[in-house]
């Protein structure tokens, strides 16, 4: 049994196939990419697997429990850092908390507060989001979306909003912390660079209506240094993409 | 330095606009090129002013009364229909057009009608206050939970939140500065709204004193209650702002 696994997923909107048959999985504390134009049906996919909407036809299984649209279980981060931003950055993060009602508004805040500064973001309890670099947001959206679920979660191009230089910035700090929570990620990306940097597998989305056209694991090992990206091994895999992405 | 200049010369511009308006009203009116009784002085209006103050202030606070309890109702059944309609499509579709118009009767034309059906109490007027009122709030608020973030709502849903957790925390904070908005515009109708109800029957309040001062031909004290009018009015939506900016916290702080 995998830990999270999509068996054939099938959507259509207004009678249009969006995607057909998408079988993926993700094992315990496993980062996966999903590669792909833009159109090629990721963010259709993510919102079933999130439970925010229904498949057609087809089932998502969470340690093999049914977890179509029962959203809440896994937890899902946006390109847009969607912090809130009538709420300072600690009542932003611990909103998940308070949300799931298991937690009192005081806990809640205890509880995340005690994250900031693993995830690299004392100081900024108090600050409102307006006052953070796009960089800092989207460290204070990641660690909402951790206090979300623990489980998994789904990230839809996270930084791709980001300028070349924060993105790297952020990228280092992303593979550290995931050394430290091991967090089981599905990764949407259209940045082929990212996708080798970040992964341990990368599913290629492709066609219309999209489908798993290739597999990639990429083996290199972590921590990965600085210099894996400009590496042989890094411009091998990325040849392997490509001629992936011609079909 | 330059900044420091541009700030003090865009607060004082409205100041002087205001100045020049008066002076020149002064000059009109002083130097005889517009007949006295048609066209009081300043200077005769404030001495109007200063001698029936405590008049003035009696039936002010009869008007202010009226005009607050209508706003907080309109408020409140503005707060009501407008998050029922943006919570069933359906009746915004219906009732929307509705509202519109409700907002084309001409307040004035049905004041007498409020007074035939309910007398010359305060109930006539407050509910004058309740229909002017109530339609900027309901409007403000219908666009400010509009203009909530789909990908923000989803997040929350995507969080296992209900409708009433998306409400309490995107779509009430995301419609709040629209709110404060239609509320400033309602609050400048409330004050005028209860004096052109008390015009049309009644024993106190402003809207009384300005018809006997009109029957006696007091252009003065008309012109005194006028601007009394204007300065209350202005009172109640700069005591909005202050509010808001108590409410809306996150917009004062710096970057």
């Amino acid at each position: 049994m995998k830990y999270l696994e999509t068996k054939n997923i099938t959507k259509s909107f207004d009678g249009k196939e969006i995607i057909r048959d998408i079988s993926i999985y993700l094992e315990k504390g496993e980062i996966v990419s999903l590669l792909g134009v833009s159109g090629s049906g990721k963010t259709t996919l993510f919102n079933i697997i999130s439970g925010l909407s229904a498949a057609d036809s087809g089932e998502v299984f969470l340690e093999g429990e049914s977890i179509i649209q029962k959203p809440g279980v896994v937890s899902y981060m946006l390109q847009k850092d969607l912090l809130l931003p009538y709420y300072s950055i600690l009542e932003n993060v611990s909103l998940p908390l308070v949300i799931k009602g298991k937690l009192s508004k005081k806990e809640a805040k205890e509880k995340a507060s005690a994250l900031f500064s693993q995830f690299g973001l004392e100081g900024t309890e108090n600050k409102f989001p307006h006052q953070l670099s796009g960089g800092m947001r989207q460290r204070a959206a990641f660690l909402r979306t951790y206090l979300a679920s623990d489980k998994v979660a789904l990230l839809d191009e996270p930084f791709s909003a980001l300028d070349t230089i924060t993105k790297n910035a952020v990228h280092r700090w992303y593979l550290d912390i995931m050394e430290k929570i091991r967090l089981s990620t599905l990764f949407v990306t259209h940045d082929i660079d990212e996708a080798i940097l970040l992964s341990d597998r990368i599913y290629i989305l492709s066609g219309n209506p999209g489908r798993i056209s290739h597999e990639i694991t990429v083996k290199a090992k972590k921590p990965r240094s600085d210099d894996f990206v400009v590496s042989e091994e890094f411009i091998s895999y990325k040849k392997q993409i490509f001629e992936a992405l011609k079909g | 330095m330059i900044k420091k200049f541009q700030n003090i010369t865009s607060k004082s511009a409205p100041l002087i606009s205001v100045a020049v308006i008066c002076l020149l009203w002064l000059f009109v009116s002083e130097g005889e090129l517009i007949a006295a009784y048609m066209l009081p002085s300043p200077l005769s209006v404030i001495k109007a002013f200063v001698s029936d103050f405590s008049i003035l202030m009696k039936h002010a606070a009869v008007t202010l009364q009226e005009a607050i309890y209508g706003l907080l109702i309109g408020i409140l059944a503005a707060f009501v229909i407008a998050t029922v309609m943006d919570r069933f499509p359906f009746l915004y579709k219906a009732f929307y057009p509705v509202l519109i118009v409700t907002q084309t009767v001409p307040t004035i034309a049905i004041a007498p009608l409020l007074v035939l059906w309910m007398g010359f109490s305060m109930a006539p007027k407050i509910t004058l206050v309740v229909i002017t009122t109530f339609f900027p709030v309901t409007v403000s608020l219908l666009d400010g939970y509009k203009s909530a973030d789909k990908d923000a709502i989803d997040l929350i849903r995507s969080m296992g939140g209900s409708k009433l957790t998306v409400f309490r925390h995107i779509k009430l904070p995301s419609a709040l500065p629209s709110f404060f908005s239609g509320l400033k515009v309602s609050a400048s109708y409330a004050v005028v709204g209860g004096v052109i109800a008390e015009w049309l029957g009644g024993f106190e309040g402003l809207g009384v004193y300005m018809t006997r001062v009109k029957k006696a031909y007091a252009f003065d004290k008309m012109f005194a209650v006028i601007i009394f009018i204007s300065i209350i009015s202005l009172l109640l939506m700069l005591l909005i702002s202050v509010l808001e900016k108590r409410v809306i916290k996150w917009k004062n702080t710096d970057q």
